[in-house]
């Protein structure tokens, strides 16, 4: 089952190291990752997406406790969330084409963020699957690059239980 | 009050009775103030031995154990000290120096990353940024490795740092907000966890290391008497439950006995208290205690469900937990079950065969006899370190000073040195093989200059025997480098039957004397006893050397992988 693990952790060095070192000491596979600042300047936030059966997760997720400078722990996938990656592409597009890709571009309420004369490049944010969409969508044009983004999540506050379609 | 200066408060405001190290050029400023500081320093002869001693000082005296070393070489000879007190949750505070900040990266002399390389082996580690966070992250380490599952903690200063000067004061009270362990057990479970118990009628108690960490061995035989549960113990747990108890099961496992071993496999109820479920103590872990439904008290919730799946994990400090328990608890009785338990007793006692040679099985049972079984005894890592926790039967926690996770050959003889001067007065042995102790064997230096008197017993058997019990079991007598006598002149393959007169070096008895240490040296089995009532009378170290016959191997023996019912005997 793959998980979205949301961590608070102190804004130190260090942290990442020693979250990697657990997951390869330990034999476990991170996914994806992602770290930034949080609001707070003395934390940051990180999300990992991580894979394994439920006695794994089980340890991952107290692993993560143990470690002393994460702060707190939340498998997101336990609750309603949101969450969301992005993409950037760049995808051959000779200007005959232009309105050929812009057209499946707004279809996935996607951004053309760059044009020359022969690639275009675009923008994309979403759930995995509708980037993964995106991009064979798109892959008859030739794709010249793509650079993916972890998963961010968040868990939703308005709890009604059948809006697991709009994740 | 200089970085250098606030260290040396800060141990001293910890109480810190002891100081195990070794100076160097990044740590240099530390070494000048403790020059007039009043707190304790052991000068040991290499930083593997200090980490080693401060670590023996832990286990014996349930403080935190300190250790001191410089940059570079002196940090990373802490390193296989630090992983072995990782591995069984000792408390220790490591304060290493570092090379100056702006050298930081740079590849300067005696550099090294510790934080990078003592993140895996260590429960938490800081390299100190600021002088004004020096004090809070001292603070910080001697907190996080005492609380919780105990662990060692590093601390690695810059030399800059150490001589920077910071108004900052020693705090008196510590919060670290990612880290919060469980004490008090949930109610609920701890309910659930008696009402097994009040339903079982083949239970067994398996204590481990966290018995002793807890310091609730008291509460453990309260325990075991109430609900008349036999007791067994992992390595780790060896001295939490008297094993003069008749309810006593001694050690499981491996090298286990074999009635602790079937009174797991035939058990309903297994209250685990205190342990891992480590590979050595399960066997093959899917046919380990198949008919029993299991408790597991521990305050490291990464052990729940690890190992093995359990039915009511308690998560709490063990004395907390068994206390509470002990409250929702009404006396019960197993006759059926003890009366079982005691028909395997007197069928598979432990054994061993008179064979005219010294066996090292009575050797341990003669220092057992002459010491009452209250002897602080600390060992190395082979087949002596398996006989010792066979035969001596301890009484005590906090007695039997041992590598258990780590499995660390020449942690014993530093770890004696540690023992001992937590208690000054205390009769401290080292049971030593002939391989372990030449691994820290320099520190025969640090016994003489302090006068500290460890005895070393060694039981020679001229071999790496515990590798080659396995060689002679496993591996079809292909003795592949465990004789210690091969020198250049033997031939490629040696059955090892033959005395093939090549000398055996060192002269144990002679190198002792080099350090003007006294020496004696037995090989008649009626030598033992005098032997040994004449080096435990020596005031100050000795050293004893039993020659042993090689082909005395470690049994019951439960092989690799194997369940614990598929012992190999040895001997009928």
């Amino acid at each position: 089952m793959r998980h979205i693990i949301s961590l608070e952790v102190e804004n130190q060095s260090g942290v990442l190291a020693r979250i990697a070192g657990l997951f390869s000491a330990r034999g476990f596979n991170i996914d994806c990752l992602s770290a930034a600042w949080s609001e707070d300047e003395d934390t940051s936030n990180i999300t990992l997406v991580v894979r394994g059966d439920d006695s794994v997760i089980e340890q991952i997720i107290k692993q993560l406790n143990k470690l002393i400078d994460i702060i707190r722990v939340t498998d997101v996938t336990e609750n309603d969330y949101v969450g969301r990656a992005m993409v950037l592409l760049k995808i051959n597009c000779p200007p005959t084409r232009r309105l050929e890709a812009s057209s499946i571009a707004n279809i996935f309420r996607a951004k053309v963020v760059d044009i020359s004369a022969k690639s275009m490049m675009l923008e994309l944010t979403g759930q995995e699957a509708k980037i993964a969409a995106f991009i064979e969508t798109l892959r008859p044009f030739g794709i010249k690059e793509v650079v993916r983004s972890a998963t961010i999540a968040m868990v939703r506050d308005s709890n009604f239980k059948n809006n697991h379609n709009s994740k | 009050m200089t970085g250098a200066q606030m260290i040396l408060h800060a141990l001293e405001r910890e109480g810190v009775a002891a100081v195990f190290g070794f100076p160097g050029g990044a740590i240099i400023d530390v070494f000048d103030k403790l020059y007039d500081s009043p707190v304790p320093f052991y000068l040991t002869r290499h930083e593997q031995g200090a980490a080693h001693a401060a670590d023996g000082y832990a286990r014996a005296s349930g403080q935190v154990g300190v250790c001191m070393a410089t940059s570079g070489p002196g940090a990373t000879n802490l390193v296989t000290g630090l992983a072995t007190a990782y591995m069984d949750s000792i408390p220790l505070v490591a304060i290493t120096g570092q090379v100056a900040s702006h050298l930081i990266g740079n590849d300067a002399f005696q550099e090294s990353d510790m934080l990078g390389i003592s993140r895996s082996i260590t429960k938490h580690n800081y390299l100190v940024k600021e002088v004004d966070e020096l004090a809070g992250i001292l603070k910080a380490a001697f907190y996080i490795a005492r609380t919780g599952r105990p662990g060692p903690v590093l601390v690695d200063v810059p030399k800059d740092i150490q001589q920077a000067s910071t108004e900052s004061l020693y705090p008196e009270e510590v919060s670290v907000r990612g880290y919060r362990p469980t004490v008090k057990g949930h109610p609920q479970q701890i309910q659930k966890a008696a009402s097994l118990i009040s339903k079982a009628n083949r239970p067994v108690i398996f204590a481990g290391g966290g018995v002793i960490s807890s310091d609730a061995a008291d509460a453990l035989v309260a325990l075991a008497h109430k609900i008349q549960a036999p007791v067994t113990t992992s390595f780790m747990g060896l001295g939490a439950f008297p094993e003069t108890d008749a309810l006593a099961l001694k050690m499981l496992g491996m090298h286990g006995t074999a009635y602790a071993n079937y009174a797991i496999q035939e058990s309903d109820l297994l209250i685990a208290v205190g342990v891992r479920f480590d590979d050595r103590v399960t066997g093959d872990v899917r046919k380990f205690a198949p008919k029993a439904r299991i408790i597991h008290i521990d305050i490291d919730p990464t052990t729940i469900h690890k190992n093995v799946q359990v039915e009511v994990p308690v998560v709490g400090d063990v004395k907390s937990v068994l206390l509470d328990l002990l409250d929702e608890l009404k006396p019960k009785n197993h006759d059926a079950w003890l009366r079982q338990i005691n028909d395997w007793k007197a069928a598979h006692p432990l054994v061993y065969r008179q064979n005219g040679s010294i066996l090292p099985q009575v050797v341990i049972e003669t220092i057992a006899e002459i010491t009452d079984h209250e002897a602080i005894i600390a060992t190395e890592v082979g087949q002596h370190q398996m006989w010792t926790a066979q035969f001596y039967n301890f009484k005590k926690p906090r007695h039997f000073i041992s590598s258990g996770g780590l499995g660390t050959m020449g942690f014993g003889f530093p770890a004696a040195i540690g023992a001992q001067v937590a208690h000054p007065d205390a009769t401290v042995i080292d049971i030593a093989g002939d391989g372990s102790i030449q691994m820290n064997i320099q520190e025969l230096a640090t016994v003489a200059a302090y006068r500290l008197p460890v005895k070393i017993v060694i039981l020679n058997n001229q071999s790496l025997g515990m590798v080659r019990q396995w060689q002679a079991i496993f591996y079809h007598r292909r003795f592949s480098n465990t004789c210690l006598r091969r020198n250049i002149d033997c031939p490629t393959h040696c059955d090892g039957m033959e005395n093939c007169g090549i000398a055996y070096v060192p002269d144990y008895t002679k190198l002792a004397e080099a350090y003007g240490i006294p020496g004696y040296f037995a090989d008649r089995p009626e030598q033992v006893r005098p032997t040994l009532e004449k080096a435990l009378k020596t005031p100050g170290p000795a050293v004893v050397e039993f020659r042993i016959d090689k082909e005395e191997n470690v049994f019951p023996m439960v092989p690799s992988g194997k369940a614990l019912d598929q012992m190999l005997r040895g001997i009928a």
